[in-house]
């Protein structure tokens, strides 16, 4: 290890230092800055060539003159890693905030990590039962995806990332996720929130918590997911664990990425975003999935903020292009006191295909999944013309899809907090409201499914918990 | 010696190599390509990581531009955007995709079977074809490699050889291997271009019926993400009846390509019934691995596609996304501080789109055949957005447009193809071909399916302003038709094993029983019968269940004689009633 230091820096632009005169320093080499009061900060090489070393400052530059030192490490950013970690709640840069010593590495991983080469991949395709009706039933998880929430400020996407956290397991299987919670610039009281819902649960036993609180300096944001998936990677891929990474919030991520960005005077993409937001972005969520002969798993739960309601704000909709599929939450569902509030209609899970089907969850959920949707988009399209014509001018068949858009909302959607529904239950409950349309509409089911599943023909006796009106009500245990 | 790293940007000063040349660089040798050149001093994308690279490690010009290697050995392989194979690069390095290794893209100890087709003293010539091997279902033509002045054949024998191993002796003593290289950005060369009048048969209704393209034509699929554009994409890879299909994964998702892995290979074509992948050659480079090689894993596509087109194979290429690679473009400019254009994007964007779907197109081959590259192009519109440059830019140029629609896939109507703003612009020149096979109704049924789709959106604007009750009762009727065909005819899964491939003759099976049922309604309408009963009529219901019949044209007879039996009744009653 080579340690160099200067004392040139010569221009402070933001979280940037420009140093010049130095001997050749590596592109993204780790950099060690001393302050005169001998403070200490840390931060790595963005630009280098022989005039002029551009470094990005994790602490941020508040209070750094050009009389600091600058020393280079002669290696990237690496995070000491061990088993020992789950337990551990570490900051954004990976150093103990729990009072506890040191991690004793077993290793020291490179965070930036690599691609897996597409050839090593595995198809991710155990299903994992959440518990929740909206994702099991309509857009389901497997063992390996990268499903973001798209929340917006107010909406309980905390909430449904904790119930997913302490409810996901893989049927047949005993063994428990472990978890990888990355906090990146959220507020302290969030904070707390999640590290009571470990604590109470017992999930932090088998968790690894990295906070970058909104206080922290944002730049060290830019390390904090990495740091997680470097760990998680290692959980998985060394010590065979199922492991479920949180990220909360991206928005803030991508906000500091665009300070870095412009503070480097970049050419801007969208919104002042730098044009490479996808490609950053992609390192980050395309670290998830399952290797061919290797036992564990990474499955990611990104959680973001959706500035303004705006799904096609640069951060959504980058982030919809590379991950499988999105959970959107809604403020009108929230507004009328449904939770989860999601969205069912705008989420989607693309591996729901591969998890599903007979021998993982049953043999016609694709089909009564489609028939759900579309009776649920007409309902809504009805709900649009009854804004417009009022209720008198529908025909009664137009009247029955209304009545099942609010029904699915209210008996599908809407669950409890605490409340955790076997896959079974939740097919069950979409049949017993498919049962209010004429069964000539349920074009998406095949002639046979309808004859095994629909209450009209199921077995009572078999079922002895089903009644077969549709407009049964259903305890809600919630 | 290497100046400066900035990224996959670096600057090396002290060589003089030319444009596109490819540069190893540093200690390690990774390759890179020259993207510009100002004074002394030369700017190189480089296809790996460069962390840890210093300015002062030296430099090297290798004097060549960016190649692949064309012979046996690429069908069923999987490479990365600069063609290096995958498989091989697991089995070397591990299972994560680390920088600096080399492998050829061409396996140089497996033995190929060569059979000449050529003999001695023929006189051959660049792009003539010498002999084949057999590789999964293709038989692979050896060339002669194109640009090879003429010559005449002193020695040729069949035999096994390695690729390396000269399989023909020309009279001058060169000596002919069963591969080649060529640069990637050159267009191969051919002896003329043919007008694109055969249809490439994908087995998906909306698009083969309403917005077919022609073998060696062009189409583009922009859509939003979630609306589909990967599924189509791969839906075509698995079914469009094209010889040899090249699929490039630019900058796309990790877990799609492994699903492509494992699906293609149990996949039967249903034309050869050999593995779909014994046909396939994969090009993954995802979006986490380096962006340099990924805005050069589309060209790799291309030269792979027209190597097998100048054996007389028609190819279709699927390029998911393009708007990653353009993207990749817009980051190397911003890094060498050109001048952007339109939301950032170099002002040469359109220029390159236009250069890469321009190699696309049905040629009389240097050996005399006919072989086409057919060129689809997904591209991801941010935000959904269609006025954005990428999208624009490559509307100018294709000729095949069908848009994804976030509205339909919300509400799970999938292929999420919009009907209206869709078009193929060569549906007149494939006119004649499908008239000759599936009948003279053909061209009719498709306008008359387009006119009631048209006439059902005017409508719905109506119904949505005085609801569907009011309106008079042929234009109930109609509303019908056009949902039976929305429902039966263009939504088509991809999922089910009988729905997700359906041939044209079924297809036009299909369409002429929904234009039955429509004749039938409005007869019964003249006859008196109430709207409401039409509407009632039982078939209709199975007329869109029936696509995932088994035997679905005998089923298909069967309802239509119900519907049929049905109608007479209704009418036959109401004659009494109206009496």
């Amino acid at each position: 290890m080579s340690l160099r230091e200067y004392r040139t820096i010569n221009r402070i632009s933001g979280p940037l230092l420009f140093v010049e005169k130095t001997s050749p320093v590596g592109y993204g080499e780790l950099v060690e800055i001393e302050l005169e009061n001998g403070e200490r900060r840390r931060g790595q090489v963005l630009d280098t060539s022989e005039e002029v070393v551009v470094v990005q400052v994790f602490e941020g530059t508040s209070g750094i003159d050009t009389g600091a030192r600058v020393r280079f490490i002669g290696e990237t950013l690496r995070l000491p890693v061990s088993e020992e970690m789950l337990g551990r709640v570490l900051s954004g840069l990976g150093e103990p905030l729990d009072g506890g010593p040191e991690v004793m590495p077993d290793e020291r991983l490179d965070i930036t990590g690599a691609a897996i080469n597409p050839y090593a991949r595995d198809t991710p395709k155990e299903f994992i039962q959440t518990g929740i009706s909206a994702i099991d039933g309509m857009n389901t998880l497997v063992r390996g995806q990268k499903l973001p929430i798209f929340s917006a400020s107010g909406l309980p996407h905390n909430d449904i990332a904790l119930q997913i956290a302490r409810q996901s397991k893989v049927l047949g299987e005993e063994e428990e996720f472990a978890v990888v919670f990355a906090a990146m610039g959220i507020t302290n009281e969030e904070a707390q929130y999640f590290m009571e819902d470990f604590r109470r649960t017992g999930a932090l036993s088998r968790a690894v918590v990295f906070l970058n609180l909104a206080e922290d300096p944002a730049i060290e944001r830019l390390v904090t997911p990495r740091m997680a998936l470097t760990t998680a990677e290692y959980l998985a891929f060394e010590y065979d664990m199922q492991v479920l990474v949180i990220l909360t919030d991206m928005t803030n991520y991508c906000e500091a990425l665009r300070e870095v960005s412009s503070a480097r005077e970049e050419v801007p993409g969208r919104r002042g975003y730098p044009g490479y937001l996808y490609t950053d972005l992609a390192t980050i969520y395309e670290r998830a999935g399952r290797i061919r002969g290797r036992k564990g798993s990474i499955t990611q739960f990104p959680i973001l903020t959706m500035p303004g309601d705006d799904m096609t704000h640069p951060v959504p909709d980058l982030t919809g292009y590379i991950t499988e599929g999105q959970i959107v939450l809604s403020r009108e569902l929230h507004m009328r006191g449904i939770y989860p509030p999601i969205n069912v209609l705008m989420s989607l899970s693309r591996l729901m295909n591969l998890g599903i089907g007979e021998g993982r969850t049953r043999e016609e959920h694709r089909a009564l999944a489609d028939q759900l949707y579309s009776a649920y988009a007409e309902g809504i399209d009805m709900r649009g013309l009854v804004a417009i014509v009022g209720k008198e001018a529908l025909t009664g068949r137009d009247l029955k899809y209304l009545e099942f858009s609010y029904e699915f909302e209210n008996k599908f959607v809407n669950q409890g907090r605490e409340e955790e529904r076997e896959i079974e239950e939740t097919l069950d409950i979409g049949w017993d409201l498919l049962a209010m349309l004429p069964e000539d509409e349920l074009t998406r089911l095949e002639r046979w499914q309808i004859e095994k599943y629909h209450p009209k023909y199921r077995d009572k006796e078999d079922h002895p918990n089903d009644g077969d009106k549709a407009d049964e009500v259903r305890p809600n245990r919630g | 010696m290497i100046s400066r790293v900035s990224g996959p940007l670096v600057v090396i000063k002290g060589l003089n190599p030319k444009m596109y040349n490819v540069i190893q660089i540093g200690e390690e040798k990774l390759i890179g390509e020259v993207v510009g050149i100002e004074g002394k001093k030369c700017m190189v994308q480089v296809y790996e990581d460069t962390y840890g690279i210093k300015p002062g490690e030296p430099a090297w010009d290798t004097g060549k531009p960016l190649s692949v290697e064309l012979g046996p050995g690429l069908i069923g392989n999987i490479y990365d955007g600069i063609q290096r194979p995958l498989p091989e690069i697991r089995e070397e390095i591990g299972d994560f995709v680390r920088r600096g290794v080399m492998a050829p893209g061409l396996d140089r100890t497996t033995k190929w079977h060569f059979v000449p087709l050529s003999k001695r003293g023929d006189k051959v010539s660049g792009g003539t074809i010498i002999g084949e091997v057999r590789e999964g279902s293709v038989n692979h033509k050896i060339l002669v490699p194109p640009g090879e002045k003429p010559g005449v054949i002193t020695e040729i024998e069949e035999g096994e050889y390695k690729v390396e191993e000269p399989v023909c002796l020309l009279e001058d003593g060169r000596e002919i291997t069963m591969y080649h290289v060529w640069p990637v950005r050159r267009p191969r060369p051919f002896l003329e271009r043919l007008s694109p009048e055969v249809p490439l048969i994908t087995g998906q209704r909306i698009l083969d019926f309403l917005f077919p393209v022609a073998k060696g034509g062009t189409a583009a699929i922009p859509g939003g993400f979630g609306t589909g554009k990967t599924v189509t994409q791969q839906t075509l890879a698995k079914w469009c009846d094209a010889e040899v299909v090249i699929y490039v994964g630019c900058g796309e998702r990790g877990n799609e390509m492994a699903d492509v892995l494992e699906e293609f290979p149990k996949l039967e074509d249903p034309r050869t019934g050999r593995p779909l992948m014994e046909r396939t050659v994969l090009i993954a480079n995802t979006s986490n691995m380096p962006v340099a090689a990924r805005e050069a894993s589309v060209y790799t596509g291309m030269t792979i596609a027209e190597y097998f087109r100048d054996m007389g194979y028609s190819v279709a290429l699927m390029a998911d996304s393009t708007s990653r690679w353009a993207e990749a473009m817009r980051e190397i400019s911003s890094r060498l501080e050109e001048m952007p254009g339109e939301e950032g994007y170099p002002a040469y964007l359109g220029a390159r789109l236009a250069e890469f779907y321009e190699r696309a197109g049905r040629v009389r081959t240097l050996s005399g055949d006919e072989g086409s590259v057919t060129v689809i192009g997904a591209v991801s519109p941010p935000g959904g957005d269609m006025s954005e440059p990428v999208t624009q830019n490559t509307l100018r140029i294709v000729k095949v447009f069908w848009a994804l629609d976030y509205n339909l896939a919300y509400r799970r109507h999938f292929p999420a193809i919009n009907w209206l703003k869709s078009y193929s612009l060569y549906e007149d020149t494939l006119r004649k071909w499908f008239e000759d096979r599936f009948g003279e109704d053909w061209t009719n049924l498709r306008k008359w399916t387009k006119h009631v789709l048209q006439q059902e959106a005017e409508l719905r604007e109506i119904v949505q302003l005085v609801g569907p009750e009011a309106l008079p009762p042929d234009q109930r009727v109609l509303l019908e038709v056009a949902r039976l065909i929305r429902l039966a005819f263009l939504q088509q899964n991809a999922f089910h094993p009988v729905d997700t491939y359906y041939p044209p003759e079924k297809q036009i099976e299909y369409i002429r029983a929904i234009k039955r049922y429509e004749e039938m309604a409005y007869e019964a309408l003249r006859s008196g019968v109430p709207v409401e009963r039409i509407l009632s009529v039982k078939g209709k219901e199975k007329l869109i269940r029936v696509k995932y019949e088994e035997n679905f044209v005998e089923e298909l007879r069967k309802i239509i004689g119900e519907m049929t039996e049905e109608f007479e009744s209704l009418i036959e009653e109401w004659k009494y009633k109206v009496e």
